[in-house]
């Protein structure tokens, strides 16, 4: 092994630095949520209060929170993992320009979204103020991620290949679809799916307009809490935030291990 | 039909009528077939990359559609818009095609369970199947654990497996190495023979072309060459391109005159010599070497020690040297004049 | 297979009828009620002719760039280092590094609020030290101190991953025709990474341009086109100007991506 010179260690350094900033933050404000008063510092004790203050104002958040990825993910599942299947099967003119727009909720910013969304149906009342609202901005935000994921799996296999072979053994288009496509692009729609969760729980520059005093999310919640309480309470509350997204993020850590595919050797002879 | 055995009734026939392909791009993969392919026999599609091969195969499985026009046969019943997956023919693709989502036993019992076949009778069928290609101890092993043969040897028992009224197979033996290749060419014939199926078989290789065929089919450009008995096919090539794809083959050029083909090496007898033959074609193990002066004289330009035999690239004043075999035994080297003489009988004219 | 198309287009069908009713319809609409304001279309030259738009596109313009520069010098650094060096604790320390990846832009609010906040660690320890309480959070330098915060991890995950693809036979060539590390780097490492830099880039631009949660957390003293909007839509009811501004600032970033996509040549998409 070679040895180390002063150019590794000034190098090592700057990424400690860098890593400092974004964890001491983390640590800090969940340090804050446990601190009895934050001003005065750790001395003046650790407490749950804060978080117990939290869990009794801002529970509801929490819960429609969950439900809303849950749904989200439902609907991307449903509408998402037949429409990657259509766009790796055929690669023309229509299918590429499909995949630029369904891209476009998310090159596009978020506000104008819901701006959108609100001057066209804001005014059906029923609609407008039940979550149902929320979840179809989380759902043209999410949806892309889906696709993409499992597009990706589904070009890296020879999908073509596989279907024919299934075909020619007598499967019709259901059971191919069911026992080959769905199986092998297991990893991209659990990639996705994490994807998807994790970011329906964190969207806010949508759901910020799109949703009703009577249906805020843990975001929002946040941004009520950062607005115009003290600092302990939003920082119990961003820990709160923490424990529900980190798992997914560890999730999605594990899984990002790269997958190298097995190269396959063919003569094209058919253009 | 009895569910565990292999005897069948009489060996599917396949008729091609008229069958061309363009593709939505336009280009014109192939030109309008006719072929007939009888029961039990197994058929060579041999070629080059593009000439139409695996076109063909895949309009013959259903998996391609022919232009309008095209009829395709199975025991005289129009199969033309039945989709493969009603076709009931074996398939086995180049790459394998094998699902990563199931082991060995699963891949080789799929089909079988597409048709609603009971677990004990799949189990059943599928232990045969294992044993028919010796692969017992793979049977619960995950495809990407198995090598190349291996994989060739599953992906031809999961054809087999479902009892297919024909074989179809794409260039199987292209992704193994060249001594895999030979043997699973050896086993893959016992099997063809003994199972007496119709099989259909893509290649590129000659030699695999040769070993396997009761007939080929050379084509050519989206055409058909020529279709023959690997004798036919060898010994009187149809064409040029026949002449030269299969097999080595010398050309000369020259003239006649009076049974005697005159070229810049020599002249050779042509008894039967077509009138105003400008070239004349042999194959390398029709050319001899003469003890003194030959009908033809040359200067060794290369050779190459290959074991058993040396090959000889003998320069004989043409545009191209003709190649030759001779034995080991022989003392040459390069530069070396030498005398030949080729058996007249096994000239082949053909002038393009 | 050719009886597949029929059923294609079924399995298209949900994603697009989903999409063309609640997005497709929706930004058209939008579009309409820009010019239905007491301006009509000119709402959507406001962006130019109005002082106070023009300088709030421009204040979101210089901070995207802005972003897009300073995330792209650490996380190359960082990423590229990270990719070729092994030593005990790498993994955990990419883990950190991409650990705030999912983020949203108000909890990247307030982690700026916990570094340079009045209650914040940087003002602590400036106090400490000078006797001056340093607090930035509020401004423009805390907002980019955000969206950098927010860029970091993403950017940092693609660097590595196109890292990694650098084929170490080009750069032990360069070295045996005697290139020296300068030129190595020059030559042969940032070549390599231009696609990453490109893609990672035009993400950090576009999310920058469209962020909203992070402006929204800081409030006081910020411009940024999304808080104008906002403010606008809300504030003042006023509804077109709002949805003229909001399609132009879609318009700006989908053709940055565009651009971006071209040039790298690859499929770009933002996040966040």
């Amino acid at each position: 092994m070679k040895t180390r010179g002063a150019s590794f260690f000034l190098q090592l350094a700057f990424t400690l630095i860098v890593c400092a900033f974004l964890i001491v933050p983390v640590l800090l404000s969940m340090l804050a949520g446990l601190t009895e008063n934050y001003l005065v510092g750790i001395g003046s004790g650790l407490t749950l209060k804060w978080v117990a203050n939290v869990w009794d104002n801002y529970r509801d958040t929490m819960f429609l929170s969950l439900g809303l990825a849950v749904a989200c993910l439902a609907c991307t599942l449903v509408i998402g993992v037949p429409a990657a299947y259509v766009l790796a099967k055929r690669q023309n003119m229509f299918t590429r320009a499909v995949e630029e727009l369904l891209v476009m909720p998310v090159a596009v910013p978020g506000l104008a979204t819901a701006l959108a969304l609100i001057v066209t149906y804001g005014a059906l009342r029923g609609f407008r103020t039940s979550w149902t609202f929320i979840l179809v901005g989380h759902v043209l935000f999410t949806l892309p991620f889906m696709v993409r994921s499992v597009l990706a799996v589904m070009s890296a296999i020879d999908l073509k290949t596989l279907e024919e072979g299934a075909a020619s053994l007598g499967a019709g288009f259901r059971q191919r679809f069911f026992h080959i496509v769905l199986p092998n692009c297991r990893s991209g729609i659990v990639a996705g799916s994490l994807m998807v969760l994790t970011l329906s729980v964190g969207e806010f520059n949508m759901t910020w307009l799109l949703h009703t005093p009577l249906n805020k999310t843990l975001p929002v919640g946040l941004a009520d809490a950062y607005a115009s309480l003290r600092l302990e309470i939003g920082s119990a509350y961003t820990l709160v935030f923490f424990i529900m997204i980190v798992p997914l993020l560890l999730a999605m850590q594990a899984i990002a291990t790269p997958r190298k595919p097995r190269p396959v050797r063919r003569e094209d002879e058919t253009p | 039909m009895s569910q565990t055995s292999d005897a069948r009734e009489k060996p599917l026939s396949i008729v091609l009528e008229k069958c061309a392909k363009t593709f939505a791009d336009g280009t014109r993969a192939l030109e309008p077939v006719d072929l007939a392919i009888n029961g039990g026999e197994t058929i060579v599609f041999l070629g080059p990359s593009g000439c139409g091969k695996t076109t063909t195969l895949r309009i013959i499985a259903g998996l391609e559609q022919p232009d309008a026009g095209g009829r395709v046969l199975f025991d005289g019943e129009d199969v033309t818009n039945l989709a493969i997956e009603k076709r009931n023919v074996g398939m086995v693709f180049q790459s394998y095609a094998l699902f990563p989502n199931m082991t060995v036993a699963g891949n080789i019992g799929y089909g079988l369970r597409i048709k609603g076949w009971s677990k004990a009778d799949l189990a059943k069928r599928v232990t045969e199947m294992l044993a028919l290609m010796r692969i017992e101890r793979l049977a619960d092993r995950a495809i990407d654990q198995l090598s190349g043969g291996q994989r060739q040897r599953v992906a031809l028992a999961r054809a087999l497996a479902v009892r297919p009224r024909a074989l179809l197979l794409d260039e199987p033996l292209t992704a193994l190495d060249a001594r895999l290749r030979e043997d699973l060419r050896v086993e893959i014939d016992d099997l063809l023979r003994s199972l007496n199926i119709t099989t259909i078989y893509v290649t590129h290789d000659q030699a695999e072309a040769m070993a396997l065929g009761d007939r080929i089919v050379v084509m050519q450009q989206g055409r058909v060459a020529q279709i023959g008995t690997p004798r036919d096919i060898y010994q009187q090539p149809a064409n040029a391109f026949v002449a030269e794809f299969v097999g080595t083959m010398n050309k000369l050029s020259g003239r006649v005159e009076g049974g005697i083909f005159v070229t810049a090496g020599g002249r050779m007898p042509w008894p039967e010599a077509p009138a105003g033959a400008t070239r004349v074609m042999f194959r390398p193990e029709d050319v001899s070497i003469a003890v003194s002066d030959g009908h033809l004289n040359g200067t060794i330009a290369s050779l190459f020690f290959l074991g058993d035999r040396v090959r000889l690239f003998v320069d004989v004043g043409d545009a191209q040297p003709i190649v030759i075999e001779a034995s080991n035994r022989r003392k040459l080297s390069r530069g070396d004049r030498i005398g030949l003489s080729v058996d007249p009988r096994s000239f082949v004219a053909i002038d393009h | 297979m050719r009886r597949d198309t029929s059923l294609l287009f079924l399995l298209m069908l949900p994603a697009a009828a989903f999409f063309t009713a609640f997005f497709l319809l929706p930004v058209v609409h939008l579009a309409l009620v820009g010019a239905s304001g007491k301006d009509g279309a000119a709402a959507y030259s406001a962006i130019v002719t109005d002082a106070n738009y023009l300088r709030a596109l421009i204040a979101t313009l210089g901070i995207s760039a802005a972003t897009t520069f300073l995330t792209l010098v650490i996380s190359g650094f960082a990423g590229v280092f990270l990719q070729r060096n092994v030593f005990p604790g790498r993994s955990a320390l990419v883990a950190m590094l991409t650990l705030p990846l999912a983020f949203p832009g108000v909890v990247v609010g307030f982690m700026v609020i916990i570094l340079a906040g009045r209650q914040g660690l940087i003002g602590t320890i400036s106090q400490a030290l000078t006797g001056e309480k340093v607090v930035f959070a509020y401004s423009m330098a805390g907002l980019l101190m955000g969206y950098v915060y927010f860029s970091i991890p993403r950017t940092i995950l693609t660097v590595m991953a196109t890292a990694e693809k650098l084929d170490p036979k080009l750069e032990e060539a360069a070295r045996s025709l005697g290139a020296s590390t300068l030129r190595v780097v020059l030559d042969v490492i940032l070549p390599g990474l231009k696609p990453a830099f490109i893609s990672a880039g035009a993400i950090c631009f576009a999310t920058a341009m469209g962020a909203f949660g992070t402006a929204f957390t800081l409030a006081t003293r910020i411009d940024v086109l999304p808080m104008v909007i906002y403010t606008e839509f809300t504030l003042q009811a006023n509804i077109a100007v709002a949805a003229a501004l909001s399609l132009v600032l879609g318009l700006v970033t989908w053709a940055a991506l565009a651009v971006a996509r071209t040039a790298a040549g690859s499929t770009v998409a933002a996040a966040g």
